[in-house]
């Protein structure tokens, strides 16, 4: 057992390293974001820039490791990927705007669209000159994606999409999306699914942006209004949506689990600043044992990473231990932001970034961690998942399964 | 990054996993759970005659000299099969107290015999219900005589000798190597939560002793041992919670309840994930110490802490959620259940409680912070 890489790794993460001192910026603080430092007008400055440095991520061929060389990448196994990932994680590089079209999207294209497609889109989508979003979730179809409702009609050589879909991300600056719609409600609900790509620019589609608990706006609506796709943008058959859907969701990026605010370095920062009725915090029993029971689950999901590692640096498939980091980070950066927030009594409720603790990073925290309880897997979903795909379990009685679509209750 | 076990060692775990499944069976378990003996003794020969006892001694000593990495697999398998021996007792207690602390002619006497399963050896350190810290410690050490109670001790009814917690006059601790078949020795067996493990009331009135270690060095060894024991422990615990998952499991896919298996029941389904996500959260932290413990690295103290913590809780969680799991039948003594509730709760009490280990933790992370 040991840390080390291995030569190649090591020699790949040097370069890495020269590529990144020479080509993006440090982080200002532990916290700061892309978007934080870029603003601008809806996010478009912080775009335009993500743009630029993606494309000399593309240039030194570190934008798709793992993508055959003919489409701009290096064919290299996934280890490399998350060497590339800890080196990038600490600078200042553009998050939220390509891995969508990246790592969901094209590997979609790659395994449906025909050779002309993947030539016209995957290097415009590589080099970050066109960005991509994912149209699946709908307000009634979230956990459940295959009960959704909005409608593919076939019409001549083109079919007419008539629906909303939900947290969109990127929507609103998203030059193509793929699209999973109903194009058969007669038939059961995951056999009446087709799958498209199109041009978010396309007549007939309406992008609102959803305002979040937190005030911020990752994410939005899409309403269709008789949008049209040509066929021949249709990515399998008719019917068989539902198939490319899963083939879509399976290129989801392992999720990493990474917390984007305070972790346990920073409770455990606060715990040991700040001075509670009886002395510090640090000395008071009940919170060193919260702070024990934090660490230990911190530590458990790195750890666990650092197994998945050394199975894809093995060559081998990691088990399916990989799956319980979300799991496990959602819930604690939740915790962790109320736990702080009790330690502060009355004054953990105050915002004001000159007088919190971190410039209210805690406070910001508590309302921005529901959110990651829910997106891309509840913790119930994922639960579900460990039960059945790691411990064999049955799958849930499903009611709906072999009911046509449009006979079920809703 | 290599941070897995190798190959070698996977099947070091496979053959122990064999040896233990014929040689360990519940039936076996169930000998000593209803019978009057204190351990297997056919079980702890077959243990020796394949080299277990010498995994982490060395070659010099009669060990196989293989490492504590190989041990940690061992531990696991062990603590699956609830192998109802003296083995952390005198593994990763007493043989480990040898190592670290013992002269050369301690280790020439003991450590060979140990390697080859000839000698029991224990920890005495405990002192009645409740926690035992140099502050409290009754057991007096006048010379090389020692006088006082110490209860529990794991084995201390069957061990040959043991390494036992005393203070001198002016209230500093020191080990001792205490023979426990001398004069001014008196065991008594000792009920506990857990018959596949025996324990002993040992009584020491002016009990021949010979220092172990340097002169009142015996709490920073005591913790040191403590340290390097709850690493091995770890995996004890991560095997026997395994095991609970496994029956827990097999038992939910096998029963039917209003209509379809009890395994299909998110309620049911949701309970074991979270069994799953404990132990493996477990299972990573005890690498971590299993790679400390490997390399004596400077990490060792907060690796081994987190390990322990880890591991009780997820142990104690995935054996009391496996009754649950089982209804009533899990509440019967014919179903295995019980056993591994009983040994989740030994063994996350048998180094210190988790709370304490918690508490630990903090100060050994407040002191890397400073």
């Amino acid at each position: 057992m040991d840390f080390d890489d291995t030569r190649e790794e090591a020699a790949f993460r040097a370069e890495v390293r020269q590529w990144l001192g020479a080509h993006a910026e440090p982080k200002r603080g532990a916290f700061e974001t892309w978007q934080s430092r870029y603003p601008g007008r809806e996010g478009w400055d912080g775009l335009e820039r993500a743009q630029a440095f993606q494309r000399s991520k593309a240039e030194a061929g570190f934008a798709a490791l793992h993508w055959p060389a003919e489409w701009g990448g290096r064919a290299l196994p996934p280890i490399y990927q998350v060497i590339y990932s800890q080196e990038e994680s600490r600078f200042l590089v553009p998050r939220g705007y390509f891995e969508i079209g990246l790592g969901m999207c094209m590997p979609t294209l790659f395994a449906y669209a025909s050779e002309d497609q993947k030539r016209r889109y995957a290097p415009a989508a590589l080099r970050g000159d066109e960005v991509w979003c994912q149209l699946f979730s709908e307000p009634g179809a979230g956990s459940d994606l295959a009960g959704l409702r909005t409608r593919a009609v076939r019409d001549g050589e083109d079919w007419v999409i008539n629906g909303q879909k939900i947290w969109t991300s990127g929507a609103h600056w998203a030059d193509w999306a793929i699209l999973v719609a109903r194009s058969d409600p007669k038939t059961a609900k995951h056999k009446g699914l087709s799958f498209f790509f199109l041009s978010m620019k396309s007549p007939g589609i309406e992008t609102r942006r959803i305002k979040q608990i937190s005030g911020a706006s990752h994410f939005n609506e899409v309403y269709f209004t008789d949008a049209r796709i040509p066929d021949g943008q249709r990515l399998g058959a008719v019917g068989a949506g539902w198939g490319v859907a899963i083939t879509t969701l399976m290129n989801e990026r392992l999720t990493s689990g990474d917390l984007r605010g305070p972790d346990f370095e920073e409770i455990f920062g606060l715990a040991r600043a700040t001075q509670l009725e009886d002395g510090p915090a640090i000395a008071n029993a009940a919170v060193r044992e919260r702070l024990a029971d934090l660490y230990v689950k911190t530590q458990g999901v790195r750890l666990t990473r650092f197994r998945t590692m050394t199975a894809l640096s093995r060559g081998e498939t990691p088990g399916p231990e990989n799956s319980i980091g979300k799991l496990v980070n959602a819930p604690k950066a939740q915790e962790i932001a109320s736990f702080a927030m009790d330690l502060l009594d009355m004054g953990g409720v105050i915002m004001d970034k000159d007088v919190a603790p971190l410039r209210a990073a805690f406070q910001d925290s508590l309302l921005s961690t529901p959110g990651g309880r829910i997106a891309a897997g509840t913790d119930e979903i994922l639960r579900n998942i460990i039960a059945e795909r790691v411990l064999g379990l049955p799958q849930d009685v499903r009611v709906d399964r072999d009911l046509p679509f449009d006979q079920l209750p809703s | 990054m290599n941070f897995d076990f190798s190959a070698d060692q996977k099947s070091l775990r496979e053959q122990a996993r064999k040896f233990l499944g014929e040689h360990a069976s519940s039936t076996r378990v169930r000998r000593i759970l209803e019978g009057a003996a204190p351990y297997d003794v056919d079980l702890w020969k077959g243990m020796g005659e394949m080299g277990w006892m010498g995994t982490a001694i060395p070659e010099t000593h009669g060990g196989a000299g293989f490492g504590y990495l190989e041990l940690c697999v061992i531990a696991e398998e062990l603590g699956r099969s609830l192998a109802p021996t003296p083995f952390a007792s005198t593994i990763y207690l007493a043989a480990e107290a040898l190592q670290i602390a013992g002269t050369a002619a301690q280790k020439k006497r003991w450590l060979p015999r140990i390697a080859q399963g000839e000698a029991i050896g224990c920890l005495a350190l405990s002192e009645g219900p409740r926690v035992t810290t140099p502050a409290t410690l009754a057991t007096r050490a006048d010379g090389a005589r020692l006088t006082g109670a110490k209860v529990p001790v794991m084995d201390g009814d069957v061990a040959d000798f043991a390494i036992v917690l005393a203070a001198r006059e002016d209230r500093r601790a020191d080990l001792y190597l205490v023979d426990l078949g001398g004069p001014g020795v008196t065991r008594k067996s000792l009920a506990t939560v857990d018959p596949t493990r025996s324990h002993a009331r040992i009584a020491l009135d002016g009990a021949a002793a010979e220092p172990l270690g340097a002169a009142g060095q015996g709490w920073p060894l005591v913790e040191r041992l403590l340290d390097r024991a709850a690493v091995l422990v770890a995996f004890e615990q991560i095997g026997g919670a395994q095991a609970a998952l496994d029956m827990a499991r097999e038992y939910a896919l096998g029963r039917f309840a209003f209509g379809r298996q009890i395994a299909s029941f998110q309620a049911i389904k949701h309970k074991l994930a979270d069994m799953y996500v404990g132990i493996e959260l477990a299972r990573s932290n005890a690498y971590y110490g299993a790679w400390a413990l490997s390399k004596d690295a400077p990490e060792l103290g907060v690796a081994a802490a987190a390990a322990r913590v880890a591991a009780s809780e997820a142990y104690y969680q995935a054996a009391k959620e496996n009754i649950q799991v089982h209804g009533g039948m899990g509440f019967t003594w014919e179903f295995d259940c019980h056993l591994h509730y009983r040994r989740a709760k030994l063994t996350g009490l048998m180094l210190g409680s988790a709370r304490r280990w918690k508490d630990l933790l903090v100060t050994r992370l407040e002191a890397g912070a400073a």
